[in-house]
């Protein structure tokens, strides 16, 4: 990134005015829309002292909200690692008919509210869905349990480590991976030792942004999930509920805590990020 | 060890990149693959590299069938043309690489590896480097890792892609005559690809020159240089100008040439083509001479013209400036040819020639 320094004191008016101008209003409108805000969840929840809070974070339900999240994060974005690294490879590669056509299936998650791949699961498995009777009859619960969770989640997440990680793949070429090949290295090696740490950070960048899209996500997930408390409630359902049920601090308490986990993932992006540049 | 490669052929959708290739490689040689872009030379080194693989044909290196292996089998040390360096690696675990990679029958203690690596480091001249990552490396370092690197392995075959493509022209120079030294001292097989005729020559033991997918000669420099085999290998050794003659008796005859510079050929009577390089031209000013000059231009050391002849014969001709007669645009001259070729056949009309970069130069500036 090149930075332009503030232009000279000899520089006409305006083209001092114009970027202090902007800057102010970009400065303004984060405190506004995001700091504010946050400060004000943080203040609330924190009003009925820290007796209170604890009370409401320790609370079977939202525990049990926290240890799913959790949960979910950890099986999707390994299972989403995998699965963009591979896309990523093909794509960056190999050339073959549909190869475009790939890409924009990949990338269709980023376009389609959340909501609309909740439907597509209740849909396709639940009771009255396409695979809801042969489900049912094998005894296997997908919907309103862990698995549907994780699937809708995995379908909200899935294209962000690919995205990262193709970008680089495509630079750098296959050059390098043929000269290994070339000095004996199995196909294995050349992954671990050639493609994948030329891919670490991006790939790490990736895997976090897919982590803090999967802690966040509300809107497929609760269309599956079924908001069983202390069964299938994740942390952002949990806030919801807790809303609703008029218990403003339990549920500010809540969204602390999901604030926290994101706000962590944030200082890891950023530590990436610094490493990286 | 020795390489044989017979027949090969290679097509990408309709595009027969490669022809029919028949080489055989000495064991210890150096041998260039010299031809314009688009003539397959790259496609024939992928596949003895096993980076790609041929629709049809024999590869066979130290009596095995190569085309049975995989290019993990074969260890050839591939050197691309832009290193591709593993940049997370130091220079040093660069070259240990292809050593570390081997299965644990084969490879070498960490202690003899370290060993080979120093020892590597110093037969290239770059013990200093050792600690450094290839982003903090010049161009002609980087080329000396890469090498090394391909050396590590001792190749059955050392393969170099465009070896100095990417290099300015006085570390070309160095390294040019460096790769040679290394050549000689390892004695590895190697074959390398290059479009600069110059260099082909001043480092191979012989020079293999390829056209559209095909070998057109094989040579010595001398051999190639004296002789060229066809008006491909002509053209593009820099025999740029085409002047249609008439061969009676052995002598090539056309209005405004004086060819008695030129020995006798033994070749049938009848239209041919007269090639020369435009150096090997002298002009004699003659108010009868069929040559009208249409440009000139200087680079200081050189004076360049262009000509027109009957039939819209185009010429060009480069002399010193300074011992040059006194010219003038539209003044006619007769040409005198010192050294030419002699194909049969009239001239192929508008088939640009595949030159080498110094000829194409002389067009556009004189243009």
């Amino acid at each position: 990134m090149s930075v332009v320094a503030a232009p000279g004191a000899m520089a006409p008016r305006e083209s001092r005015l114009v970027p202090r101008l902007l800057i102010g209003a970009a400065v303004a409108l984060s405190m506004i829309f995001v700091v504010v805000p946050m400060a004000f969840i943080f203040s609330r929840a924190f009003a009925a002292g820290w007796q209170a809070f604890s009370q409401n974070i320790l609370s079977p339900d939202t525990l049990h909200a926290i240890y799913l999240t959790m949960l979910v994060a950890v099986i999707v974005v390994p299972l989403n690692i995998a699965f963009g690294i591979a896309a990523a490879w093909v794509v960056a590669r190999f050339s073959f008919p549909g190869r475009k056509t790939l890409l924009t299936l990949i990338e269709i998650p980023f376009s389609i509210s959340p909501i609309i791949a909740g439907i597509c699961y209740l849909l396709l498995y639940g009771r009255q869905g396409l695979l809801g009777p042969y489900l049912l009859a094998n005894d296997v619960q997908i919907l309103f349990a862990l698995p549907g969770i994780v699937l809708v989640t995995m379908f909200v997440t899935s294209p962000f480590v690919m995205r990262e990680v193709l970008p680089l793949m495509q630079a750098q070429g296959s050059e390098q991976e043929q000269a290994a090949l070339t000095l004996g290295a199995s196909g294995w090696q050349v992954f671990r030792r050639v493609t994948l740490p030329n891919i670490r950070w991006a790939l790490l960048y990736g895997a976090i942004l897919c982590g803090a899209r999967a802690i966040g996500e509300f809107g497929g997930v609760s269309v599956v999930s079924g908001n069983i408390r202390g069964q299938t409630n994740t942390l952002p359902l949990q806030i919801d509920l807790l809303f609703h049920d008029l218990n403003v601090a339990g549920s500010f308490a809540a969204a602390t805590t999901l604030t926290l986990l994101a706000l962590v993932v944030l200082i890891g992006k950023t530590i990436m990020e610094s490493r990286r540049a | 060890m020795s390489l044989t490669v017979q027949n090969l052929t290679r097509r990408f959708g309709q595009t027969e990149v490669l022809r029919g290739i028949d080489l055989e490689v000495k064991s210890g040689e150096l041998v260039a693959l010299l031809g314009p872009s688009g003539s397959g030379k790259t496609t024939l080194l992928k596949i003895i590299a096993g980076l790609d693989w041929p629709d049809a044909g024999r590869l066979v290196v130290g009596g095995e069938d190569w085309l049975d292996k995989k290019a993990q089998e074969r260890r050839t040390g591939f050197v691309f043309q832009h290193y591709a360096l593993f940049p997370h690696m130091k220079v040093r675990d660069n070259i240990a690489f292809g050593l570390t990679v081997m299965d644990r029958a084969h490879r070498p203690a960490p202690a003899t590896i370290a060993k080979k690596v120093e020892e590597l480091l110093h037969f290239l001249q770059i013990p200093h480097l050792a600690d450094r990552y290839p982003a903090e490396l010049s161009g002609g370092q980087r080329q000396r890792v890469a090498l090394g690197r391909a050396l590590a392995i001792d190749p059955a075959v050392l393969l170099l892609d465009e070896p100095f493509g990417a290099l300015d022209a006085q570390v070309r120079r160095d390294l040019r005559r460096w790769l040679r030294e290394v050549h000689d001292k390892a004695g590895t097989t190697t074959i390398f690809v290059t479009h600069d005729q110059e260099e082909a020559f001043e480092l191979a033991d012989r020079v293999v020159v390829m056209g559209a997918g095909l070998i057109e000669q094989i040579g010595s420099a001398d051999q190639i240089y004296d002789h060229p085999a066809s008006p491909f290998v002509a053209r593009f050794l820099g025999l740029t100008v085409e002047i249609p003659v008439t061969m009676r008796a052995g002598r090539a005859e056309a209005a405004g040439l004086d060819t008695s510079a030129l020995p006798r050929r033994a070749m049938a009577d009848g239209p041919a083509t007269l090639f020369l390089r435009p150096a090997d031209i002298t002009l004699l000013p003659s108010p009868e001479g069929a040559f009208r000059v249409t440009e000139i231009a200087t680079t200081g050391a050189l004076l360049r013209l262009r000509m027109e002849g009957p039939a819209d014969c185009q010429a060009e001709a480069e002399l010193p400036r300074r011992a040059a007669p006194a010219l003038s645009l539209g003044q006619t001259v007769t040409l005198r040819p010192e050294v030419g070729h002699i194909f049969p056949g009239s001239p192929t009309p508008a088939q640009p020639a595949p030159a080498p970069a110094p000829v194409s130069l002389i067009k556009e500036s004189s243009r």
